[in-house]
């Protein structure tokens, strides 16, 4: 009743746990079996091992948080040795978020994952929280077009492209991306923001600036998806702010085809599990059989 | 680590701005300086609040915390009976059993807390425990520790009762076999440098701003000789000659 394909890969029900909020899945699979779940999204990889940012990492504001991790990860050889096993193993779809602060890192670091049993990439050309290039993949479409055809050239895998919502315009962004090669969307990331510690008379994070995400993104996010959707044919996976199965409904009814749950993960580490079943209800309850039925009305 | 919800069995203020919740709790057992993340509220505050278990008996389990924020002031006003989410038992706690002999233990503030049940373990264990309690202004716990037996060692910034200054002032460090400290990093930072100097091992228990609590986000991380250590994981106690002091 819950299945979703995309890009000919079925998701056993739409919900997939965002990237840089689950990390492989090991840790919240000792609250619940996170195999029920549609996908997991990996915490975000580059090619070689990062430490992340230093200061301050995280900070709560009204309905949302601000984080600069800084893509602190194991490395794609390191996922691959000691991650990716075991979340195959796990039998639900397993995508590598894929970072990156050059093209030629993207391309080394997706020739790693082509020779793996991966389902997908999400190119991620948004994350905020690293200098050297990061951000500009996600503002400017012209560059992102290069970078996901560059990229798209050598992926053998289903490439999802992971859009930050402070792109110039994210309609332009969107088909950039689309007539670059992209099979499919994911929006949005984190909104740079910007925090003060005014005791401190200095910026709460290192890099000044750093990622929102939370409930208080979610309206604009969900118009987000609904401009994109309306305007490109590939599928729109929709994330921001997303806690409730009346907030998938949404997304779903403006044309997205599953949904990333992030943040919301932090204040109720089993919301997953309970969104599943919860969403399973409200189909069973309103007569719906297929998420196509109520896909894109809006 | 389990996730949970229980309620309030009793709610304390014990000094101006601290308090002490008890609530039922009969999960897995906590060890001395794991915490928990805590949560009684919707989405209007994002994040749940780690806070270091006090006290423990069989079926409930009891969190001594200052208010500082909204999360805290939040906590403070759950009466008896109100329902609240517990998450835990969460990191890795002091490591008693890689210690013997004389063992100080020195608490700033609310780092004081979870020292409670690690003098108690280190004293079940045979050790000579001394805890050494800093405080600013208003004392607490200190019946506490005295009911323990332990050799106790009190300072305050203001001069209200034992030392006038700073508890780092009372503790020679070459008097013991090992040290564990929790409360501010200006104070732990200064006792890792004295224990470093005497080559006596030193354990600090780390405070940071926390995302999930469980190892996933990445948003706690102390900065460490191999690399960036999640504090609600590899933390929030770090062996002294790991952690790169600042």
């Amino acid at each position: 009743m819950l299945e979703t394909t995309i890009n000919g890969i079925k998701f056993k029900n739409p919900i997939i746990a965002a990237s840089g909020t689950f990390g492989f899945g090991r840790e919240f699979n000792h609250l619940y079996d996170v195999s029920m779940l549609g996908g997991i999204s990996s915490k975000g990889l580059t090619l070689h091992k990062r430490e992340g940012n230093k200061g301050i990492r995280i900070y709560e504001t009204a309905s949302g948080i601000m984080n600069s991790v800084g893509l602190q990860n194991p490395g794609i050889k390191g996922f691959i040795k000691e991650e990716l096993p075991w979340m195959k193993s796990l039998g639900n779809v397993v995508i590598a978020n894929l970072g990156g602060s050059t093209i030629e890192d993207y391309i080394e670091g997706i020739k790693l994952l082509n020779k793996t049993d991966i389902d997908f990439i999400e190119l991620n050309i948004s994350c905020p929280n690293v200098k050297a290039g990061g951000m500009a993949l996600g503002i400017k479409s012209k560059i992102a077009f290069e970078a996901v055809k560059a990229t798209k050239e050598v992926c053998q895998k289903p490439m999802i492209v992971k859009l930050s919502p402070n792109a110039e315009d994210i309609i332009e962004m969107a088909l950039a991306c689309e007539a670059a090669g992209a099979d499919s969307l994911s929006l949005v990331n984190t909104f740079k923001g910007m925090a003060i510690d005014i005791k401190r008379r200095k910026p709460v994070f290192d890099n000044i600036y750093a990622g929102l995400s939370g409930a208080a993104i979610k309206p604009i996010a969900l118009r987000m998806a609904h401009e994109v959707c309306k305007n490109v044919r590939i599928p729109v996976i929709g994330i921001g702010g997303i806690y409730t199965v009346e907030d998938i409904i949404e997304f779903i009814m403006v044309g997205a085809s599953a949904v990333q749950i992030g943040t919301a993960n932090f204040s109720e580490p089993l919301i997953c599990k309970k969104i599943i079943e919860d969403l399973e209800k409200y189909f069973f309850q309103e007569g719906i059989n297929n998420i196509e039925e109520i896909r894109g009305i809006i | 680590m389990q996730y949970t919800t229980t309620k309030v069995l009793k709610q304390e203020k014990i000094a101006s701005d601290i308090f002490v919740m008890t609530v039922n709790y009969n999960g897995e057992v906590a060890l001395p300086g794991q915490f928990f993340m805590l949560k009684a509220w919707e989405n209007q505050l994002p994040l749940m609040r780690p806070i270091s278990y006090f006290k423990k008996d069989s079926d409930t389990i009891s969190f001594m915390y200052r208010v500082v924020g909204k999360g805290t002031l939040l906590l403070s006003k759950l009466k008896k009976g109100a329902p609240i989410e517990i998450l835990g038992p969460l990191g890795n706690g002091f490591p008693c059993d890689q210690v013997k002999g004389s063992i100080a233990l020195v608490g700033g503030g609310v780092g004081i807390p979870p020292l409670y049940d690690t003098a108690k373990l280190l004293m079940q264990m045979g050790n000579q425990v001394s805890v050494f309690l800093g405080y600013k202004d208003e004392l607490f716990a200190l019946e506490d520790f005295a009911e323990i037996g332990c050799n106790l060692f009190v300072s305050c910034e203001k001069g209200n009762e034992g030392y006038k200054g700073f508890i780092t002032d009372l503790l020679h460090c070459n008097l013991f076999n090992a040290v564990f400290t929790c409360g501010p990093e200006i104070m732990m930072n200064k006792i890792a440098l004295m224990c470093k100097e005497n080559n006596i091992p030193v354990w600090l228990s780390m405070e940071r701003r926390m995302g999930c609590g469980i190892g996933a986000c990445l948003v706690c991380t102390c900065e460490t000789t191999k690399g960036m250590k999640r504090t609600c994981n590899e933390g929030p106690v770090f062996n002294g000659n790991d952690l790169i002091i600042n």
